[in-house]
């Protein structure tokens, strides 16, 4: 099910407002992609773009292309609503909906895009969604108790079910620990390493160490000052990024020595 | 070595004289209210009760009071429940449109025309009702006779002046639609932007994610904003007054020309011939309505409690 992403020549605008210029990075599929860079560089905005969550704010617009596997995102006849569910979300902040059940939850998805299902087939997808993202032995007992019960990493983890239940080709990750602690860190990076080889997993993080342990491919942006947009510096193999990386900026960057 | 103090000796934090002064009005404005609704209510049944057991020869209906306000009382609430079925639907659209589907530049003068409607005084709706929309709708209830008799609501002989029960809800839908909106529209708009993210990721339509984000965040808001309107819908009188030609009938056909009235309308309407015992009577209706309307906001409270763990605020 997983898929490639390639995107060439990218500029992505907020108005007339260049916000990110002239991206193009292939994504491998069943990989783990980190965006680092620091804030402001464009890396968020460039994530949304990849399932178009970005058209949410008024203006929002892009030139260039993204294909997943041959199949353009921003092709005329292609409705966003059918991209998004292509291409999972999770973000920075847990967001389960408060008013639903924890196996509601995981179900919201499924119950968008297919019309009905029976009670068996909806036990399996919130058992197979829930083993999937490791919560389903601290959550068996409770499926039928408010989502927003549950600690922050595993309100988390439960939106990462909740993404996975209908098994998108790519999974998109904005900074998912940011909100989190180090033990439930841990467990979400634990986790991305077994998603990774079923689901493409693009992610975005301000944790260097966190991009050096969960990647196969790192890529830095940048900003080439105030006011400029956001740009691609390089991209390439993590173990290379962090040991060898051609640019200076980057390995500044990746030093800590940056500013 | 730290000294242990003495037991007699309590630690009392200390006090600003702001925080002084802001406890002690609020509380005093929290008190007030109390002791308003509680004037109010010993008032009603002071005076209400001689009415409540006044023989049928005393009053000038000539009824028990149980006969007398039965009808009244079935009157108010069909026509409240009328015109909340109508006005909530679309209070709900309206402000969803507003908060979430209009283009920036149409929603905020269409809030303004809105809030408006609010402000027209009820004479004005009672005037329009008896003018202009009671002969506008004589033709559709002669249509409604004709094609939907079989059904009991529409049963007819259709009125002739159009001066219905469903008229006099139409306007009441017309006078509460504001309220309502208003408070709906303020609470769409708060629906975090997490969790409408969190439906379009999933592949929601704007209006899955208005099912899935925002109807759930802000179901406490619309009961509550729903029971305001009823609230004015039980106790509007004149435009009621003017609008409905009452007889004092319990019947729900909507069309006929035999409508039962409603308390506060009646009130109104025979308050200033009543003397003696029939004040009274009159007195102990309005204590009814009172009644009523309390009973309405708890059981609001209570719909709104029942799913409290799922509402968010946790």
């Amino acid at each position: 099910m997983a898929k490639s992403i390639d995107v060439s020549d990218l500029d992505i605008y907020y108005g007339d407002f260049l916000a990110v210029e002239g991206v193009t990075i292939p994504i491998a599929a069943r990989s783990v992609t980190a965006f680092i860079g620091p804030s402001g560089c464009g890396k968020s905005t460039f994530l949304r773009s990849l399932n178009r969550m970005h058209e949410v704010i008024r203006g929002a617009r892009v030139e260039g292309k993204v294909l997943i596997d041959g199949q353009d995102l921003y092709a005329d006849d292609m409705d966003p609503v059918n991209v998004r569910r292509l291409i999972g979300m999770v973000f920075q902040r847990p967001n389960p909906f408060p008013t639903m059940s924890i196996a509601e939850n995981v179900l919201a998805g499924q119950r968008l895009n297919s019309k009905r299902m029976k009670k068996k087939e909806a036990d399996e997808i919130v058992e197979r969604s829930l083993r999937s993202a490791g919560l389903w032995n601290e959550v068996k007992d409770r499926l039928d108790r408010p989502g927003s019960g549950l600690s922050g990493g595993q309100q988390q983890r439960l939106c990462i079910a909740r993404a996975i239940a209908t098994q998108p080709e790519v999974l998109l990750m904005d900074e998912p620990c940011s909100a989190l602690d180090p033990i439930s860190t841990s467990i979400i990076e634990d986790l991305i390493h077994e998603l990774k080889t079923d689901y493409t997993i693009v992610i975005v993080t301000h944790n260097m160490q966190q991009a050096a342990r969960v990647s196969d491919t790192t890529a830095f942006f940048n900003l080439a000052g105030v006011g400029q947009p956001g740009k691609l510096v390089e991209h390439g193999d993590t173990s290379t990024m962090f040991s060898n990386p051609a640019d200076p900026a980057t390995e500044a960057y990746i030093q800590g020595r940056f500013g | 070595m730290t000294s242990t103090q003495s037991p007699e000796r309590r630690r009392t934090t200390p006090t600003r004289p702001g925080d002084r002064i802001f406890r002690g009005t609020s509380l005093a404005a929290a008190l007030l209210i109390l002791a308003t609704l509680a004037g109010v209510a010993v008032f009603l049944t002071a005076e209400g009760i001689p009415g409540i057991l006044a023989s049928p020869d005393d009053v000038k209906h000539g009824t028990t009071f149980v006969d007398y306000v039965v009808p009244l009382v079935f009157g108010t609430l069909l026509a409240a429940v009328l015109a909340l079925t109508m006005a909530v639907p679309l209070a709900i659209g309206v402000a969803l449109f507003i908060s979430h589907y209009a283009p920036r530049k149409l929603a905020a003068p269409l809030g303004y025309v809105i809030d408006l409607l609010a402000a027209v005084p009820s004479v004005v709706y009672g005037v329009w009702g008896i003018s202009f929309l009671a002969p506008a709708l004589v033709p559709l209830y002669r249509w409604l006779e004709e094609n939907l008799g079989f059904i009991p609501l529409f049963a007819g002989p259709a009125s002739a002046t159009g001066r219905t029960i469903l008229t006099a809800s139409i306007v009441l839908a017309v006078m509460v639609l504001p309220v309502i909106t208003a408070i709906c529209r303020e609470i769409f708009l708060q629906t975090p932007r997490l969790h409408e993210e969190a439906a379009l990721a999933l592949g929601a339509t704007r209006w899955e994610m208005a099912r899935l984000a925002i109807f759930p965040y802000a179901r406490s808001g619309i009961i509550s904003a729903s029971m305001l309107g009823l609230g004015r819908a039980l106790g509007e009188t004149m435009a009621v007054a003017m609008v409905l030609s009452a007889s004092g009938v319990v019947t729900f056909n909507l069309i006929s020309s035999t409508n039962p009235s409603t308390i506060a309308a009646n009130i109104a309407l025979t308050f200033n011939e009543a003397t003696g015992l029939t004040v009274n009577a009159l007195i102990a209706s309005g204590l009814v309505l009172f009644v009523i309307t309390f009973g309405v906001n708890f059981a609001a409270r209570a719909i709104v409690d029942r799913r409290k763990d799922f509402s968010g605020a946790n």
